[in-house]
């Protein structure tokens, strides 16, 4: 019984001290001098711009990643095809890697003397603008809707399909009919987790954005220039918006979860 | 020929036919290429073209050195701290029954949300110079350690719970009534079935650790041999232009992580093949 008591209290009391305690305090840090200074700190133009920047991104590689996780995912599963154990490989190495050694390979890639760097040339700027930052973020995020999709598809076999496709239905018909309703909680917790990682991308988009204030500047490089330029009250708000679309996250996790992980 | 459900071999493309399958196939292909392999690429090759001897060099740079030594060491300690401590949440969370257990197993995903620049800000807040408990671990290692703490606290927790929950209860109560103490079931009937599940935790949290860079850029305060771990050096060698110092340390993570997902790849392998 003891055990079990110390067991119970040791378990939440680390949970309360490393993460309760600290996302409690962003907000008590922000709203200690009212509710006025936060509103004013979040919706100056720079701050507006970085939210309005980072939600142009996720709107750009949530997307992107959905749509193309669900066809890696019927590839990785339905089709056998040489390298397709590399592809699987592939899919979870930006789950691995460091988010600076992403930013650092599209900086060499797109950059001076890079293998694309001559796009600069005829007029298409990728490094330290949109579209840079949009590969990065799309790189970073890209294993969450496969990695979700993969296990139903496989759980869920082929009979259905195989049966749709007996009676006449075209392959087209058999994916809109059968796979993607059998699939469709999978690929919105796979949204849910891809949104999450692309609205608190940090390091590869700080690296390819050269984080021009007002320009390519996203919600969470706002937060440490505000930070670093010794204005707590405007990261802290700022950080008070991400905490909540962290929140929000989480719930839909909760939502969208394919089965509770509580017994 | 009826193929049966959760079978890893697939049976022949159905959905999108077999034109359809190979077009699927060719967008998978060129995505990845174009999105993950091309700028990998392109890393390598920067880090090639300068030569061995020169990539030898750079990462052998007492200051590179020093980065990666304290990232590893580090990555280390929290991979081990989390298969302790994430195993307990795990068991908590399934085997106890609370008020508010749902409440706190929806916190464990917390840390996969929140931003990391927002979790280390929130971390100099509560134990850096203006800490409201007076622990001041900001610029130190322990700093760096904690902020890794919470950025892979998920990892361990999520990889065992769903095991935990579908582990066989009467195996447990068989050694029990065969007089088998707790510690003694736990040792010798629940751990053996959850070492796989843990050792693919530890593998993610101990590879995401060594990348970490938005959690611990503010904390820990990046002096050199001290508390600057390789992902905050490798940003730093970009911005001072030195791009084949960067080149050099980000291949030698690349190939880190290359190696801890082969890891983990053989430990599936290894907990599938449990389970026949």
């Amino acid at each position: 019984m003891i055990a079990r008591y110390s067991l119970r209290f040791g378990a939440l009391g680390y949970l309360a001290f490393l993460l309760l305690v600290p996302v409690g305090l962003v907000f008590y840090r922000t709203f200690e001098h009212g509710f006025q200074p936060a509103w004013d700190a979040v919706t100056n133009p720079q701050a507006l711009h970085a939210l309005w920047l980072t939600l142009l991104i996720a709107a750009i590689a949530v997307p992107a990643n959905t749509l193309f996780g669900v066809v890696l995912a019927i590839a990785l599963v339905r089709h056998r095809f040489p390298g397709r154990g590399l592809v699987n490989a592939i899919v979870d190495l930006p789950l691995a890697l460091s988010p600076v050694v992403v930013g650092f390979s599209l900086y060499l890639l797109y950059g001076t003397g890079g293998w694309l760097g001559g796009l600069s040339d005829h007029g298409i700027k990728i490094l330290f603008a949109l579209p840079g930052m949009t590969l990065a973020t799309i790189f970073v995020s890209l294993p969450f809707v496969v990695r979700e999709v993969v296990p139903v598809l496989r759980e869920i076999g082929t009979d259905q399909e195989q049966a749709a496709e007996t009676l006449g239905a075209a392959p087209f018909t058999t994916f809109r009919r059968i796979t993607l309703p059998a699939i469709r909680w999978a690929v919105c917790y796979g949204v849910v987790l891809t949104t999450a990682r692309v609205i608190g991308e940090f390091g590869a988009v700080s690296i390819v954005s050269g984080r021009i204030e007002g320009k390519t500047e996203t919600l969470p490089l706002y937060v440490q220039s505000q930070f670093e330029g010794f204005n707590t009250t405007g990261a802290f708000a700022a950080s008070v918006v991400l905490a909540l679309i962290a929140l929000a996250t989480v719930l839909a996790m909760r939502m969208f979860r394919p089965r509770e992980g509580v017994g | 020929m009826a193929s049966s459900p959760a079978v890893s071999v697939p049976a022949p493309g159905v959905v999108l036919g077999r034109a359809g399958g190979a077009l699927a196939r060719g967008i998978a292909v060129c995505y990845l290429s174009l999105i993950v392999l091309v700028p990998l690429a392109a890393l390598i090759w920067s880090s090639r073209s300068q030569g061995i001897q020169s990539f030898w060099d750079e990462v052998t740079k007492p200051e590179a050195l020093a980065a990666l030594k304290l990232t590893l060491g580090a990555a280390l300690l929290v991979a081990a701290f989390n298969a302790v401590t994430g195993t307990a949440i795990a068991w908590v969370l399934v085997r106890d029954s609370f008020r508010g257990k749902g409440f706190f197993n929806a916190v464990i995903d917390l840390p996969f949300a929140l931003p990391t620049i927002v979790a280390g800000l929130v971390l100099l807040e509560l134990y850096g110079p203006n800490s409201p408990f007076g622990v001041d671990v900001a610029f130190q290692r322990t700093g760096l350690v904690l902020a890794l703490l919470f950025v892979t606290l998920p990892f361990v927790v999520r990889a065992v719970q769903p095991v935990l929950l579908e582990l066989d209860r009467e195996m447990e109560e068989a050694a029990e009534s065969l007089g088998a103490g707790r510690i003694a079931v736990f040792r010798r009937i629940v751990f053996p079935n959850l070492l796989p599940a843990i050792l693919s935790g530890v593998a993610l949290a101990f590879a995401r650790a060594v990348g970490e860079f938005g959690a611990v850029v503010l904390i820990s305060g990046n002096v050199p041999f001290k508390t600057e771990v390789s992902s905050v050096y490798i940003a730093g060698q970009i911005e001072s232009d030195n791009p084949a110092g960067a080149a050099a340390v980000s291949v030698v993570l690349l190939l880190i992580s290359l190696g801890v997902l082969l890891l983990i790849g053989a430990f599936r392998h290894w907990r599938t093949r449990h389970d026949r």
